[in-house]
């Protein structure tokens, strides 16, 4: 194959796309690791913020995302999977089921931050829960559901039928099958997904900002309906400030939240991995 | 393997909620108390300092504060949703009457001085100073879509766009400017860079060649390396105009632009033991007069935190400013003294 | 006796499924319930003229002024110069992943663009307005701390990862055998690329676009911390503006009491997000869907 004109402007153009793409990443990546290196201490993870940005720390932070976290997933998940089995083990291949899948894939691309403003009027105002661990948690659950039920029932979608036909002939109903066959056969694939939709939820700011979560907490969570704040939070607030000191700290809570998110994503690789081979021996 | 995913799953929970029942053994007896304050984010600095030192010294409670802007914060306060309001103006009319309609009854307790700060960025060499009448020429409602141009205020000036910054309408920083600047409170242009949060409007200056915007002095002392600060003449000559500094602010000859910041109490909300006691944390000279000037605003005398720690005391609500939320003409001790008796 | 309570519990997980199932379809309509709801009330305040064919949005100050044309343009803007950048950039990007790469090559480009996708968009803030904004200042003097350039070249880093994805399935979907013919004939990779490739995968390629314009719109960390919040009827991408998102922040950080008119107008403006986005995914989805049933 001869590398003609157009190919060779082509190679060029794509070379410098990609180029330029990993360059930025690169770029990016240099700059929060040159500006909050040196602020990662373990004083800053155990500190709560402070007006004096060399005495701040990123406690309640953490503890509040790891908090809302658990109690997102604590919610979101049963929902999830008991909307991804309804789908795929009991919904008709009707019309009506064919617009509710268009729902769930819509669902997943709205903004984040009508979440949160559906967090505000329903949670915070109708419920009256405040501004609280559990509005917060509530509408991060509402957010990820969709990507949970897509994840889910792809897992689920993936278990061989002929081991639930065979079920089915000797004699199981619907609900053992999917008790002893399908849960554990789909399991890596909805733990993958669940991981992966909490690392888009830990990462998430604009929700909570709707709610009202933004303000100064210098105190750990004390209950589901405490106040609270998380890691984007924090950053947000920090990054709007004009010194740069405080500038220093966003960076360096931005490595914490980046590790977290990223030793996240390869949990969830290694998982699936891990089953897929157990499975497949 | 899933017996040892469901193992590690229900340690993280017990983790959880190790971390959590863990907490309620600090205080054993006494539930943890929150003192919820809101509104202008020019005070903010402040109380954030004293609820930072009075965390240290209480273990046992808890201090939030927001910065919804004064008048985003006296709308939460005057439903109850908050114990104290930070605001850098007094209270409206329309907002006692909204206090009075929850049953709301506040107490008005000033803490400092501010000089409102016009500023400029650095680079800016063609203004020297400014009069009253200059800024609201550039301020005012009629000057939207209009006065775009340095030129337009000065003709030696240079034609280049005049970037506007300033604090949002929910700001007490905001309804103060107006009323001092353009006359009515409330009133101004409606195209330029607004936040209720100043550190935003300093980020903005400081990185726009052809930047004005005004916010609390605190936060120019914070970040004067950034801005370079305007002189302002009241009667609109050079040598009348005066820099804003803690002696000129003091004394008033930083005019109009100086100004009492305060924080309001309710009546309701002073019944708990741990805002009572934040607030005479607040109010103790010693700590008034230290924290204030840290943060850069212009603390009073002491005998006049006395005074306003008598009114505390004493639980006088009501406004001395007849509600209109603008200046009155004595100064604050005599306002505050007239209310003793 | 043993069967029927057996039975019970089995009908009760049973509809425990079904009520998780019809929970999207309540989420939507809560969605829209509250948006719309909210909504309504703003147009009995403001007329819809106003609001829709007016360039001043100044609904804080005591004129109140309800044209949310700025706050489009705003919108638009951004996400025009993002869109100018990853959709040229992710669809040659993607052409070259499949037609041209070897597998080396492949090897370092999947998971650096898994790496650009999984960064949260706040740390993309942080870069547009520290970095990027600051390197744009050198070239262009006047350019404003806060402006719709630095956070649209980022917006389209951000987003370049989704396009070559998307664009990748497109072509990927496209039949083997329509490759292999024309090879077969003696056409080069270039020729197969543009001429047989690209035409193919055109539903897929403008599902990639409306997807990515959608994500663009909806993005709102980024545009609150790089790009200001002066709506301003424009097309300037120097000067500060405000978009849809970052003015529903910019309410937000402050107290919205239900009620007012300044409350309802985040829900006004929200409907508008809401419906632009949500017609574009549904078509997005629609064409995607035929892509993996070609």
């Amino acid at each position: 194959m001869k590398t003609d004109k157009p190919t060779a402007v082509f190679l060029m153009l794509a070379l410098f796309s990609f180029s330029f793409a990993v360059a930025m990443l690169l770029i990016l990546l240099a700059s929060i690791i040159n500006d909050g290196f040196s602020r990662l201490t373990w004083q800053f993870l155990t500190q709560f913020p402070s007006r004096n940005p060399e005495m701040a720390g990123i406690l309640s932070s953490w503890v509040g995302s790891f908090y809302l976290m658990i109690l997102t997933g604590i919610i979101a998940v049963p929902l999830g999977v008991g909307a991804a089995i309804y789908f795929e083990k009991y919904a008709k291949k009707s019309r009506f089921n064919y617009l509710m899948e268009i729902n769930i894939g819509t669902l997943a691309g709205v903004p984040s931050i009508i979440y949160g403003l559906l967090g505000l009027a329903l949670f915070v105002r109708i419920m009256s829960l405040g501004r609280s661990l559990l509005a917060g948690a509530l509408t991060l659950a509402l957010l990820i559901l969709p990507i949970i039920i897509i994840a889910s029932r792809e897992a689920i979608r993936n278990v061989p039928s002929f081991i639930q036909d065979g079920a089915l002939a000797l004699g199981a109903t619907r609900l053992q099958v999917i008790r002893s066959i399908i849960m554990p056969l789909s399991f890596p694939g909805i733990l993958t997904g669940v991981i992966l939709a909490l690392a888009r939820a830990i990462v998430e700011t604009a929700p909570l900002i709707a709610i009202g979560a933004l303000t100064y907490i210098a105190f750990l969570p004390e209950g589901i309906l405490s106040p609270f704040t998380t890691l984007p939070i924090q950053i947000f607030n920090w990054i709007s400030r004009p010194q740069v000191l405080f500038h220093r700290n966003a960076a360096a809570a931005i490595m914490v939240l980046i590790s977290i998110t990223f030793f996240l994503s390869i949990v969830a690789v290694l998982l699936r991995d891990y089953f897929n081979q157990k499975n497949n021996t | 393997m899933n017996k040892i995913i469901f193992g590690l799953l229900a340690i993280i929970i017990l983790i959880t909620a190790g971390f959590f029942l863990l907490q309620k053994k600090d205080a054993p007896v006494a539930v943890k108390t929150t003192v919820k304050i809101d509104g202008s984010s020019t005070v903010f600095p402040i109380t954030e300092a004293m609820a930072e030192e009075f965390q240290k010294e209480h273990d046992n409670v808890q201090v939030v504060v927001g910065i919804s802007g004064t008048g985003g914060g006296f709308k939460r306060f005057c439903r109850g949703e908050t114990h104290i309001n930070d605001a850098s103006r007094p209270i409206k009319e329309t907002e006692v009457r909204l206090c009075a309609e929850n049953n709301i009854q506040y107490i008005e307790l000033p803490i400092a001085f501010d000089g409102l700060a016009v500023m400029v960025h650095p680079s800016n060499d063609w203004v020297d100073y400014l009069t009253v009448a200059e800024l609201k020429k550039m301020w005012e409602p009629g000057a939207e879509d209009t006065v775009m141009y340095w030129n337009q205020i000065r003709p030696e000036w240079p034609k280049e766009k005049i970037n506007l910054y300033g604090a949002g309408s929910d700001s007490g920083t905001y309804d103060y400017f107006t009323e001092a600047i353009v006359g009515k409170e409330g009133e101004s242009r409606g195209d330029f860079v607004a936040s209720e949060d100043d550190n935003v409007l300093v980020q903005g200056i400081s990185s726009d060649p052809l930047s004005l915007g005004f916010f609390g002095f605190a936060y120019y002392h914070e970040n004067r390396e950034k801005l370079k600060l305007v002189p302002i003449s009241k009667s609109g000559t050079k040598e009348t105009a005066v820099l804003p500094n803690p002696e000129t602010i003091n004394n008033g000859s930083y005019s109009p632009l100086s100004r009492p910041i305060f924080i309001y109490a309710s009546l309701q909300a002073v019944e708990t033991p741990a805002v009572s006691q934040f607030i005479a944390f607040y109010l103790n000279p010693a700590n008034a007069q230290k924290l204030v000037s840290e943060v850069g605003y212009v603390p009073f005398s002491t005998p006049f935190y006395e005074l306003v720690g008598n009114r505390f005391e004493a639980k006088i609500t009501g406004s001395v400013f007849g509600n209109n939320g603008g200046q009155a003409g004595a100064t604050l001790e005599q306002l505050y003294s007239m209310e003793e008796k | 006796m043993h069967k029927h309570k057996l039975h019970a519990k089995e009908k009760i997980i049973e509809l425990f499924f079904g009520f998780c199932g019809m929970l999207s379809l309540l989420v939507t309509l809560g969605i829209i319930t509250i948006i719309f709801k909210e909504t309504f009330l703003f147009f009995r305040e403001v007329s819809f003229f106003e609001f829709m064919f007016t360039t001043r949005w100044t609904p804080l100050f005591s004129t109140k002024h309800f044209g949310v044309l700025p706050l489009i343009t705003g919108t638009l803007l951004v996400a025009g110069i993002a869109m100018t950048i990853a959709m040229p950039a992710g669809i040659i990007i993607a052409i070259f992943m499949n037609e041209y790469a070897p597998a080396k090559v492949r090897r370092i480009l999947k998971p650096a663009l898994e790496i650009l996708a999984g960064i949260p968009t706040i740390v993309y803030g942080y870069f547009a307005l520290l970095s990027v904004t600051p390197f744009l200042q050198k070239i262009i003097p006047s350019l404003s701390g806060f402006n719709a350039i630095s956070p649209g070249i980022v917006m389209g880093i951000m987003i370049l990862p989704m396009v070559v994805s998307l664009s990748d399935d497109a072509f990927a979907a496209v039949p083997k055998e329509m490759k292999l013919g024309a090879y077969a004939l003696g056409s080069s990779r270039f020729q197969v690329a543009f001429t047989i490739l690209l035409p193919a995968a055109v539903s897929g390629i403008i599902a990639a676009f409306i997807l990515a314009m959608s994500r663009a719109i909806g993005e709102t960390m980024l545009v609150a911390i790089a790009a200001g919040m002066k709506p301003s009827f424009t097309l300037n991408p120097l000067v500060p503006i405000q978009t849809i998102t970052s003015y529903i922040v910019q309410i937000s950080l402050g107290d919205t009491p239900a009620g007012t008119l300044a409350y309802q107008s985040i829900f006004a403006v929200a409907s508008v997000l809401f419906v632009i986005t949500f017609i574009c995914n549904a078509i997005a989805q629609k064409l995607r869907y035929s892509l993996k049933y070609q």
